[in-house]
């Protein structure tokens, strides 16, 4: 699985966060989203494809 | 997913509202396996598109409409589900669980999600009047767009969520505007006192005339156009446009001889079930929070999503009740807020992090000795840092007295 983010429609609403810990951070100054492991392990698929559905903004795209 | 885990689950589902929480119901459901068949009724011509950015970089022309869609046609073509738009469901059979829609259809299902949103609401007698707007759909906001251009003198009537974003939104445009509504500032019912004060500076600082605190009891009008709108105080603010903002109506007149329980909202169970096969999503759906112990309606983007998730999953038999924290942003010139959970009007604030002069802080909400609700100004991920401390206090049991 590939993770793509767009910063540019990121809304800084953190929901990609609390969906996958491990993959999405924010950045300390306006909340964008970080991606913080592009190619995520499969465990943790499920979580990510969450976060993805849940992002307000349709900030982040999966390539499976 | 093998067919045994879809065993028991409902043949052929029909989604009624073609937008955010009812795409989501079905994705969710595609996504978990689920190989029925799938219809979805929506009375807008538009493929489902996203309703945040319609009051942002659509309005601002920031962005092309097409850039609001929510999926492109590809993906919604893998979904594998019926489109059926531009049609609109006038009524509902819960015995055969039927929708009949305006155009003749009879839609059949084993379970039926009710994901039709809500309304403008508008102001009496201003239906047929040329430069008066709501903003609701694309359509909306690109007539709105159409009617805006610097130097025109616009008013805004509400001062809520959506009235807020639309006067930065066109003031940053070069607009002359003027916001009005009954509160004392902006957002007031919706963050309270300390932080609307703060908000009301910040539009009153970028240009934004306030006439607040007065109630609106009309629209002056002159051959066929909106001339102004005038106050409880016999005072008239002239306009060449107005925008209506002053909150939405749920979309059930279709429903109101079905026999559902409809008050303010599709009432729910807190599964989301108006009844046994029959969900409510979004916008639309008033349900039962355990988590608060009251029915709770709300019209958020994040709620819209989180709910299509969990309706999905009841339809799949996850028997699991719907508590979320809500959220909600908004975006006003270069102020971003966030807001977690629920902010009471009588709730305590104190600012944890940051300092308000600096205009980046998080206040936080308590209201009988509990945190419900956490507010980020230009602090995004602090914010979001502070949400289990209002998941504790959902989670503690209820005072006593
Ligand atoms: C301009 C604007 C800006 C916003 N900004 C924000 C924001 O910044 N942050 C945030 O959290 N939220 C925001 N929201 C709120 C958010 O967009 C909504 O909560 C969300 O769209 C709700 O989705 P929904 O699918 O429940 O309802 P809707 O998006 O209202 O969709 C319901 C659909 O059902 C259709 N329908 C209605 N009746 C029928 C019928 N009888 N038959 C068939 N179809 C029917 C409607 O036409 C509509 O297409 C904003 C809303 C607006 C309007
Ligand atoms: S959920 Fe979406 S909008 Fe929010 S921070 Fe993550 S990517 Fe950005």
């Amino acid at each position: 699985m590939k993770v793509v983010v767009d910063e540019e429609k990121c809304v800084a609403a953190g929901q990609c966060v609390a969906a996958a810990m491990d993959v999405f951070d924010q950045r300390e100054d306006d909340g964008i989203v970080v991606l913080l492991d592009e190619n995520p392990p499969a465990e943790l698929a499920e979580d990510v494809r969450n976060a993805a559905a849940v992002c307000p903004a349709l900030a982040i795209r999966l390539e499976e | 997913m093998s067919i045994d885990d879809d065993a028991g689950a409902p043949a052929r589902v029909l989604v009624v509202g073609a937008s955010a929480s009812g795409l989501t119901t079905v994705e969710t459901l595609r996504r978990k396996g689920y190989e029925g068949r799938i219809t979805v009724l929506g009375d807008e011509p538009h493929a489902p598109y996203d309703r945040p950015p319609l009051s942002k970089q659509v309005l601002s022309g920031a962005w092309e409409p097409e850039r609001a869609a929510l999926r492109t046609q590809e993906v919604l073509s893998a979904l594998d589900a019926e489109f059926v738009l531009g049609d609109q469901a006038v009524a509902l059979d819960r015995a055969s669980r039927g929708v009949r829609t305006e155009s003749g259809r009879e839609l059949r299902a084993d379970a039926i999600v009710i994901a039709t949103g809500v309304r403008a609401r508008r102001l009496p007698g201003s239906e047929d009047l040329a430069g008066v707007h709501v903003l609701r759909t694309l359509d909306d906001a690109l007539a709105l767009r159409a009617g805006l251009s610097a130097g025109t003198r616009l008013v805004v009537v509400g001062e809520g969520v959506l009235g807020s974003e639309i006067a930065a939104t066109a003031r940053t445009l070069g607009l002359d505007v003027t916001l009005t509504g009954p509160l004392s500032a902006p957002m007031a019912l919706q963050v309270g006192p300390l932080v609307s004060g703060v908000l009301a500076d910040l539009h009153t600082e970028r240009g934004v005339e306030l006439r607040l605190g007065n109630g609106v009891v009309g629209l002056t009008a002159g051959g066929g156009r909106v001339t102004g709108v005038r106050l409880a105080t016999g005072e008239v603010l002239p306009a060449d446009a107005v925008v209506v903002a002053i909150g939405a109506t749920p979309a059930t007149e279709w429903l109101a001889d079905s026999g559902l329980e409809i008050d303010n909202g599709v009432v729910c169970d807190s599964h989301c079930r108006a009844e046994e096969g029959i969900y409510a999503v979004g916008d639309v759906a008033r349900w039962y929070h355990e988590g608060l112990g009251r029915l709770v309606r709300l019209e958020n983007r994040t709620n819209a999503t989180e709910q299509a998730m969990a309706v999905a999953g009841e339809i799949l038999g996850a028997d699991r009740p719907y508590a979320p924290v809500p959220y909600f942003w908004t975006d006003q010139y270069d102020a971003k807020l966030q807001v977690h959970g629920f902010l009471p009007p009588d709730a305590e604030v104190d600012v944890v992090e940051g300092d308000l002069t600096a205009r980046r802080f998080v206040a936080r909400y308590r209201s009988k000795g509990r945190v419900t609700g956490v507010l980020g100004w230009n602090m995004p991920k602090q914010a979001r840092m502070r949400r289990q401390e209002i998941v504790d206090g959902l989670d503690a049991p209820a005072p006593t007295h």
